[in-house]
This record gives C-alpha cells, sequence and structure tokens, in this order.
C-alpha cells in the first residue's frame, strides 16, 4: 500500500470514534503493537529531543525500503509514534520525503502538532522524514 | 491579644466570591469547566490586576524618571509607589533596596554577575539538592569564570536538606548560600532562617529564591536579616515579565551594576561614566512601567485577602488532596515533608507522568508534568519526572475531586 492508502485507512478507522475517549483509547492500543526497536538501538543518540518522554527511533534499509522501528516510555507518545511508523514505514525514502503529514489533523490529533506540546511530535515527523532523505542521499 | 487570634480564618474566607475574581476560572477547556492545577508555573490575574494594566495604558502611559510632562510625572509617582508598596509588604528597610527585574531569574543572574569580582580560585559556593534549574546554572557559570568550587545541601528520601550536611559543608572559604524558601518541584518550605543564621556565622552572603514562597508567605526580609530576596510577579496573580530582587544596601552598593544604559547613569562622558544610586544602578534602560506598577496592584489584591487567610485555606486543600489522591492505588506521592506548601508531586505506578497529564487536559484539568526545570531532583528518585498539581487560594475541594475522578480514569485507561 502507498503513504497515501495507509493514512487513508488510519482515517477511516478513527471516524468511527465518537469521542476523544475512544481515540485516546485505540491509540494506546496500537502503541502496544509498536514494531519495538531493537535494544541495542535504544541509545541516546537515537532519542529524538523534544520530547517529554523518550522516544527512541530506529531507520534501516531493508531491500530499496526504509523501515523504521521505535519505542517510549510513555504509552500515549508510543501510540502516536505507532501512527507515524504504520504510516511511512516499509517506503521507499522518496515517497517519505515527499509524503504529506495531514492525516494527523484529520484523525483529531493537530492539537499534537503544535510546535510547543511537549510531545514532539513534530519531532518525530522531522526525524523520520531526516532518516528519509540521508537514506535517499545515500542511493542517488 | 491580637484581633484575629482564636477566630477562624478559613471561615471568613469565602472561596465562591475570590472565584468571582478571576474570569479565567469561568472559560471551559476541551468542552470542560477549567480545573487550574498549575500556580507553581503561574497564578491566575484577578480582574483587579487586569483593571490595573487598562487603567495604566488608559490614562498615564508615559517614559518615566525623565519627562518634565504631567503623564511622564504621573507614571513615575505611580511606578514608586509600588516600589513603595514592594519595600512595605517584604519589609525592607528601604525603598531604594527594591530592585525591579523582569523576574526571579534575572534576579538570580544579576546577583551571580555581580559576585563575579568578588569571588576568587578556592571560594565556595553552596547551593542546595532541591534547585530550580535557573539557581544552578547561573552559579555553575559563575564557579567557571572564578574558579570557585559549588558545593551541594543533599536532600533525603521526604524531599528535605539534610542540615546536618549543609553544616559540614559550611568553612570559612563559603562566600555565598544559594537555597530557594520553597521546593518548586515538591512544594517543601526550606528552613532558610537556620541556613541564614549558620551562614553568616562563617561571613557568607545569603540568596533566596522566592519565586514559589511569596504567593503563600508573606516573608519579613529584616527578620531574616537575608541578603538577596528574588521573586517573580506572575506566581503572585501579577503580570509575567516583572519581579523583584531585594538586597540589603550595603550589598548592593558593592556589587557593580548589571547592565549598562539609560537610567543606570549619574553622568556619561567619553573618559568615564559615574553610575547612578540605587536603586537606578540595577535598572538600566526604560523598565516593563506597566508591569512594576501592576505588580503593585496584584500585591494590594492578595493582602486584600490575607495571607495568613490564605496559608490557612491552602493547607485545608492540601491535606485533603494529598488523603483524597492516596486513596488510588499505585499513586506515590513525592515530597513529603512536614513543611509543605500546596504542591503534590506524585505518579501512577508503572505510567509515565506525560500520560496521565494528557489525561487530565483532555478532561479540562490543567497540570504540570515532567522534571519541573528540577532534574537532579527527579534523579534522586530515579523517576523520569512526576505530574504535578499545585493549588491556590481560589482552588476548591470540588476541583480536587474532579481531578481525583481524572486520575482514576487515567489510571483505567493507561494501566
Amino acid at each position: 500500500m502507498s503513504i497515501e492508502e495507509i493514512q487513508n485507512e488510519i482515517i477511516d478507522e478513527f471516524s468511527m470514534f465518537e469521542d476523544w475517549e475512544e481515540r485516546y483509547q485505540y491509540m494506546i492500543d496500537l502503541g502496544k503493537d509498536l514494531p519495538l526497536i531493537d535494544d541495542q538501538y535504544k541509545t541516546d543518540s537515537n532519542i529524538i529531543k523534544g520530547c517529554q518522554s523518550k522516544v527512541w527511533v530506529h531507520a534501516e534499509m531493508q531491500g530499496d525500503k526504509l523501515v523504521f522501528t521505535a519505542d517510549s516510555d510513555a504509552i500515549i507518545t508510543k501510540g502516536i509514534i505507532a501512527i507515524l511508523v504504520r504510516a511511512f514505514s516499509n517506503q521507499h525514502p522518496k515517497d517519505i520525503i515527499n509524503s504529506e503529514t495531514g492525516f494527523i489533523d484529520e484523525i483529531g490529533l493537530k492539537e499534537h502538532l503544535s510546535p510547543t506540546r511537549a510531545n514532539g511530535l513534530v519531532s518525530m515527523i522531522k526525524q523520520l522524514k531526516m532518516y528519509a532523505i540521508a537514506y535517499q542521499t545515500q542511493l542517488n | 491579644m491580637p484581633l484575629l487570634s482564636g477566630l477562624n480564618l478559613t471561615a471568613m474566607f469565602n472561596v465562591e466570591d475570590i472565584r468571582k475574581d478571576f474570569p479565567i476560572l469561568s472559560r471551559k477547556v476541551n468542552g470542560k469547566p477549567l480545573v487550574y492545577f498549575d500556580n507553581a508555573a503561574t497564578s491566575q490575574t484577578p480582574k483587579q490586576v487586569i483593571d490595573a494594566i487598562v487603567d495604566y495604558y488608559s490614562n498615564y502611559n508615559a517614559n518615566i524618571h525623565r519627562g518634565v510632562h504631567t503623564l511622564s510625572q504621573e507614571a513615575t509617582d505611580l511606578y514608586e509607589q509600588a516600589r513603595y508598596k514592594i519595600q512595605a509588604h517584604f519589609n525592607a528597610k528601604f525603598s531604594h533596596e527594591i530592585i525591579f527585574t523582569s523576574g526571579t531569574t534575572h534576579g538570580i543572574n544579576l546577583v551571580a554577575n555581580g559576585f563575579s569580582t568578588l569571588l576568587k580560585k578556592g571560594d565556595d559556593i553552596i547551593v542546595s539538592a532541591l534547585e530550580h534549574h535557573s539557581n544552578i546554572v547561573p552559579w555553575q557559570m559563575l564557579c567557571e569564570r572564578t574558579g570557585a568550587n559549588l558545593k551541594v545541601i543533599p536532600m533525603n528520601q521526604e524531599g528535605e536538606l539534610v542540615m546536618a550536611e549543609f553544616d559540614k559543608l559550611l568553612s570559612e572559604n563559603t562566600k555565598l548560600v544559594f537555597v530557594n524558601h520553597v521546593s518548586n518541584a515538591l512544594g517543601t518550605v526550606n528552613p532558610i532562617e537556620y541556613i541564614i543564621e549558620k551562614a553568616h556565622q562563617v561571613g557568607a552572603a545569603v540568596l533566596i529564591d522566592g519565586a514559589q514562597s511569596s504567593p503563600h508567605i508573606k516573608p519579613d526580609v529584616q527578620k531574616l536579616d537575608v541578603d538577596f530576596y528574588v521573586v517573580s510577579a506572575h506566581k503572585m496573580c501579577g503580570p509575567t515579565g516583572v519581579g523583584m530582587l531585594y538586597g540589603k544596601e550595603a550589598w548592593l552598593k558593592k556589587l557593580p551594576p548589571y547592565q549598562g544604559g539609560g537610567e543606570m547613569i549619574a553622568e556619561v562622558t567619553f573618559e568615564k561614566t559615574t553610575y547612578a544610586d540605587l536603586p537606578h544602578k540595577f535598572e538600566a534602560g526604560t523598565p516593563n512601567i506597566a508591569g512594576g506598577i501592576v505588580f503593585g496592584a496584584a500585591l494590594d489584591y492578595m493582602n486584600s485577602i490575607g495571607f495568613d487567610a490564605i496559608a490557612s485555606y491552602e493547607h485545608e486543600l492540601l491535606e485533603y488532596a494529598t488523603e483524597r489522591l492516596l486513596e488510588i492505588d499505585g499513586l506515590k506521592i513525592y515530597g513529603t515533608s512536614k513543611e509543605k506548601t500546596s504542591v503534590i508531586s506524585f505518579n501512577l505506578e508503572g505510567i509515565h507522568p506525560y500520560d496521565v497529564g494528557t489525561i487530565l487536559d483532555k478532561l479540562g484539568i490543567a497540570v504540570r508534568t515532567g522534571h519541573h526545570c528540577a532534574q537532579p531532583i527527579m534523579d534522586y528518585y530515579k523517576i523520569p519526572g512526576t505530574v504535578r498539581a499545585s493549588l491556590a487560594f481560589y482552588n476548591t475541594k470540588t476541583e480536587i475531586d474532579l481531578l481525583v475522578e481524572g486520575v482514576k480514569k487515567a489510571k483505567m485507561m493507561l494501566s
């Protein structure tokens, strides 16, 4: 599936929820299914700055696709990063670089997009795209 | 016999009437009535203070200390009257011992900078383990500049400073001691009377960070015999960007100016500048005029309620909140000193404070989560941070009940 198709799928899933509680409960559940980062990569250099909770992200190429694994010590943050990993992992770096992030707004997580929010959603997206740019440079 | 003794102060204190003074308390957040428990970060503003801001800009706005015109003179009078109000509130001996600053951090940096010319290699500076980052970093910088050593008074599990260790740190090399009156992260009230007395015995100066005490306690700087005391107006129902440094006259005369500019000079030629007298020596440039005047209005407001009544009511809230929160299984409170202001720092077992704070926000409840700019305390307890509910005199037991329900809900969703 393309990034856009996955994002639409996530939007569909979230559209079923009537209130914030259901949305957050779902996000917390998604966090539990996050493809976990291997302990060896849970290093200080893989911590995303700007988050009140700790978020580690690792990226590696598998074939021509970039695969993300991650973890966080806070479960809501883990849910947010799980949504991002689902949308952007296992894709060509070029597609990740060119992808839109408007779906975050559509699934009712707009409040987390403000750069002043302590969870650092903006930093997370930036970091995933930075990995994509780095690997794309290697491919060129 | 004092008139008020024997009377029940809380009985005279009508919180519902007080809440009417605060317009923001009737707004909604995420569709729920706002429950504001982040008072240690900044307090809310009563309409009397908001009116004072409007009044200043509507009727008196002008630059001060210079103009011959009426507006400038009236604005100057108001600004200097505010200084007198602050002097009276903290019971300073002279009004020129009150320096307007942009806030507590500015006051600390002003003193730290001044001491850089007075310290030498081998001198000791003592800080406490309970300090806010703003009371650690300036001293580290000062030590780097001067070669002085930074020593730390340790804390115990209750979140109290260990005075026996403080005694051991003191020596004839001790030149400065810096401690907060109340810990922002835990609410511990530190034994500053003892600290000041002991420090003075070895000839050291003492700076007390009053940012967290001043909203709850009315300190008497002469009785305390403290050398420097710093506060921020925005924690005392006043505006942001203004605060006060109290310094004993002798110390303020000894310290060099912090910044150069207008107001702080007496005469300027290219050969030499002579500095203005106190307090203007430390007030370079156009100050936060409205802020200073409104700081005075905020003190008037708090004094009209009365600090005894505030402390008594807040203590009642603290006891109620502590008791109710401890009903929740797996909830641990950090900072259990007997002497505490109305701050409760806590965690739910196995749950990150950030998650709890996020759910509470959804319920309209504002708390602070994180390390509260006091990482050494979090390192001591080996936790990433806490959820901090800091209560003010305009909070209610009903709001505490909402917090308890909110924490229970968060626990259910996050476990």
